[in-house]
């Protein structure tokens, strides 16, 4: 993908652009063959307004003024993008964002789209709005190539599908004719271990118990509001509860105030007995509380520095990394070494960066790192995000094992079928507030989709799923491996 | 003390000055020829010294070609230049000159690098010395409580203001989010001022002819100095190492020093792993600037005895060079430090056979610059390179066991 945007440099092979051989020494080659990309992450200016974004870096094409604007309009109209040029792009919500990435995209001339993951950050119903956009633009003869973990998605939105397995191509597949069982398995390469039975390991012992938590912070315009409010719940010894929510009505300020990085201003938080409400982010690791953040690039990792070096971060009061204020560098070492076996971490080596690893075994790196320490609660943020298939389920089945072996785990994810198929209790995020829960054995994730606009409150899927001989411990297990299927 | 006669190498020395960094505190691998070249054909450790060699090479090559080409361009020879820095500055007495010149720039240099290393750019390194060096020595000069014990109490007089007056700018950072970029600079004016302020008879000091300094310390309080021959190294040298090793210890073997490397490398990650960014940066300039304390002792214990108009200024200017030439390392710093004496001391001799005295500050920029730029440049290549590697060795794995699978 990197390649075909001219990125990076292939070592061998041609790559063949509208019956052409052609190759590409930097992303404005790719863009010149009409080729563009859509990152995962996006690239767009905040403090600048759509047109200003689409136009930056592509002037000369027809410059920044009326005629720049009569053209983002009607690429908008062509391809029913409905872009407003006049907005500032901090304005605007993410799915709008991604169309103007891709109306970017477009206003360079590109012919081949290239969507990286463009759907991780998309509730169902923008993902299916999106998928309207990509089949406008099919229609109107142009390429697009979608890159997804999603395996669903890929079913319902491509008419080819090739799957890439470290770095090589494993198959091309049709769509019509294959089940997301068979493309999972041809992604993890054998065949997909089989759930095994879920039975509840919930016990009856609280381990994090958060009451009526509030925390309110200032935005950007110095506005101070309630970010969090009336957060109320316990995680029990053996129980995994997931947090369902559209991304940014309070997840990530919820895990940071738990994690000890943001003060509460009220409420309390307690983990094991112990109060822990105001306590210092290392108190509360030391304290056993594992953290597995939402962006590890930012939160979990120093890019720059080995893995032992990585694997000492946020435990480095602890053996085997430090006896006293002195670090035990060959433990540690030893211990990192144990890691990456156990955890199947693949590198050659525990002295490369962890920038060189890949999201999935960089993910496995700060799993096996937070379940070292003998964690009593573990905060999984986002825990599959940005991995790969094979990782995926190993960290789903790590997960288990944390919860099996008594963890208390808080899930917080946005993937559905996720927090379907791992929790044992469901509540639903909105505004900051915990506005409904769920038991995840009944639950479908349209319903779960509907508590995350606001629409539905309060205990979500009972009356629908009063028939009789549907107890929920009954369906936990068929549900669980259903889920695991679809990937 | 040997650094003396291996201060010798013209440019040669930064050559290896900065061989050394990537391997961390290593060193300990030169034990014997057959152990090294067992080590040399561990392609992993080959790669760790290509990337290591190559660039101060491209520093030092880069810098060499400039700095002909400039002198050319004056219309004089630049070989003949080089020959003669390299002639005068290798004699016995311009050695024990510039070890004795090196002290302060090194500890100058440690000071600076300590908030490099987690992104603090102190450049107040000059006015907290300053602060510093005054005050021990209007402490030294008012006591008369023999070497042994006043010695140690000049010392931390001057550590305590250094680590003060860097404390100003390390509180306004972590409380009010100031940049310490502009508070430690205004520092650096407000403590001329200060000094000014002190610094005038009936106030804390008296008058000699046209110096104005400090009461002289009793000779009791005299540092040692050792006799090479050719002329006295100060004994301040043995604070230097002393800082040295303190500098390397701290870093890379404490958990201080682990929470430190971690906020400089990405503070999110480290807030996150438990780290007080805040009190880092509070106890970070703290330490800065107790070692920049330090950095007018030799001047101070070994040199004047006083502190007067005439004290050396901009020696904490010198450090930030220093201490990024040597890339914060402190086997590094300690050569760059003995470089940078090496080219003022031949410089004089430049002009004195005909150069322009002004190729001197010339050589000293386009070497900061080049060495910088070149080790930018690298560090990039071989995080690219290693990515590379590290996807190759794996797909190789991957193949490999995919074929046995296969065969299965």
């Amino acid at each position: 993908m990197k390649i075909l945007y001219g990125m990076q440099k292939p070592d061998e092979g041609t790559i063949t652009a509208e019956g052409e051989q052609v190759s590409f020494g930097s992303p404005s080659d790719a863009i010149a063959r009409g080729i563009g990309m859509v990152h995962q992450h996006f690239m767009l200016a905040d403090n600048l307004t759509v047109q200003e974004n689409v136009v930056l870096g592509a002037e000369k094409r027809h410059g920044i003024g009326a005629a720049a604007r009569r053209r983002i309009l009607e690429i908008s109209d062509a391809y029913g993008l409905g872009v407003r040029p006049d907005v500032l792009v901090e304005e605007i919500g993410v799915a709008d964002r991604q169309r103007v990435e891709i109306l970017k995209v477009l206003y360079r001339g590109a012919r081949t789209l290239i969507l990286d993951e463009p759907t991780a950050v998309l509730v169902p119903q923008e993902v299916d709005a999106l998928f309207d956009n990509l089949r406008e633009l099919k229609a109107e003869g142009l390429t697009v190539i979608f890159i997804s973990h999603k395996l669903g998605e890929v079913l319902s939105v491509a008419d080819e599908i090739t799957v890439i397995r470290r770095g090589t191509t494993v198959a091309s597949v049709d769509p019509t004719g294959t089940s997301p069982r068979e493309l999972a398995e041809l992604m993890v390469g054998s065949e997909l271990p089989v759930p095994e039975t879920r039975e509840s390991t919930v016990t009856d012992v609280p381990m994090l118990q958060v009451r009526d938590l509030h925390l309110s912070g200032t935005d950007a315009d110095g506005v101070k509001r309630e970010v969090l409010a009336e957060i109320d719940f316990t995680i029990h010894r053996g129980e995994v509860l997931g947090i369902a929510g559209v991304e940014g009505n309070g997840q990530a300020e919820l895990v940071e105030a738990v994690m000890g990085m943001r003060d509460p201003d009220g409420g309390a938080i307690t983990v094991d007995g112990a109060d822990l409400s105001h306590a210092s982010t290392r108190r509360r690791r030391e304290h056993g509380i594992g953290y597995i953040p939402e962006d590890r690039h930012r939160h979990g990792l120093l890019l720059t520095a080995p893995l032992w070096e990585n694997r000492m971060l946020g435990h480095i009061t602890e053996r085997p990394n430090s006896r006293g204020q002195r670090l035990t560098l060959s433990d540690a070492k030893a211990d990192t070494e144990r890691i990456v076996r156990e955890y199947d971490v693949r590198t050659p080596g525990i002295n490369v960066t962890a920038a060189s690893l890949s999201g999935g075994n960089q993910q496995k790196l700060i799993f096996g790192r937070e379940m070292s320490h003998t964690p009593k609660v573990l905060i999984a943020a986002h825990p599959t995000r940005g991995v790969d298939v094979g990782a995926q389920a190993q960290i789903w089945d790590q997960i288990r094992e944390a919860r099996r072996e008594g963890l208390a785990v808080l899930l917080i994810s946005a993937d559905l079928d996720e927090l379907i198929g791992l929790s044992d209790s469901l509540r639903v995020m909105y505004r900051g507030r915990l506005v409904a829960e769920a038991d995840p054995a009944t639950i479908t994730p349209e319903q779960l989709g509907g508590a995350m606009t606001g629409e539905t409150t309060g205990r979500l899927g009972g009356d629908d799923i009063d028939a009789p001989g549907a107890p929920g411990a009954g369906t936990g297990p068929a549900r669980d491996s259903g889920e695991e299927d679809a990937r | 003390m040997s650094e003396g006669s291996d201060s010798s190498g013209s440019s040669g020395n930064s050559g290896n000055a900065v061989e050394t960094p990537p391997g961390a505190a290593g060193g300990g691998d030169r034990t014997g020829g057959g152990f090294l070249a067992a080590k040399l054909s561990d392609p992993r450790v080959r790669e760790k010294l290509l990337l290591a060699v190559s660039a101060p090479l491209l520093a030092l090559t880069v810098a060499f070609v400039l700095v002909c080409l400039v002198i050319t361009a004056t219309g004089q020879n630049p070989f003949h230049a080089f020959e003669a820095m390299f002639d005068y500055g290798t004699t016995d007495r311009s050695q024990v000159w510039i070890v004795n010149k090196a002290i302060p720039y090194y500890l100058a240099a440690v000071a600076v690098a300590i908030g490099f290393r987690m992104n603090l750019f102190n450049i107040g390194v000059d006015g907290q010395y300053q602060v510093a060096a005054f005050f021990a020595a209007v402490v030294g000069g008012a006591l008369a409580l023999g070497g042994f014990v006043q010695i140690p109490i000049i010392i931390l007089t001057a550590m305590v203001v250094g680590a003060l007056w860097a404390g100003i700018a390390g509180y306004l950072k972590a409380v009010r989010g100031v940049s310490e970029v502009i508070t430690t600079i205004m520092l650096n004016a407000i403590a001329g001022s200060l000094i000014g302020y002190f610094l005038k008879e009936g106030r804390l000091a008296e008058r000699n002819q046209n110096i104005v300094h400090t009461p002289d310390l009793p000779e009791s309080s005299r540092f040692f100095t050792i006799d090479t021959g050719a002329g006295l190294i100060y004994g301040s040298v043995v604070i230097a190492i002393a800082a040295g090793i303190a500098y390397w210890y701290l870093l890379s073997r404490t958990r201080f020093g682990f929470d430190l490397r971690a906020v400089g490398v990405s503070d999110s990650a480290a807030e996150a792993s438990g780290v007080s960014v805040k009190r880092m940066v509070i106890a970070s300039m703290l330490i800065s600037g107790a070692v920049a304390g330090l950095v007018g002792m030799p001047t101070l214990l070994n040199d004047t005895g006083n502190f007067g108009n005439n004290f050396p200024s901009g020696i904490g200017f010198m450090g930030i060079a220093i201490a990024l030439l040597g890339r914060n390392h402190p086997v590094g710093m300690a050569l760059a430090a003995l470089l940078w004496a090496f080219l003022e001391r031949t410089g004089g001799h430049l002009n004195f056979i005909g150069y322009y005295q002004e190729i001197i500050g010339v050589m000293q920029g386009i070497i900061v610059l080049s060495v910088v730029v070149s080790y930018e440049l690298v560090r990039r290549w071989g995080l690219r390179r290693q990515q590379r590697i590290v996807g190759a060795e794996l797909a190789a794995r991957a193949r490999k066991n995919d074929t046995v699978e296969g065969a299965v």
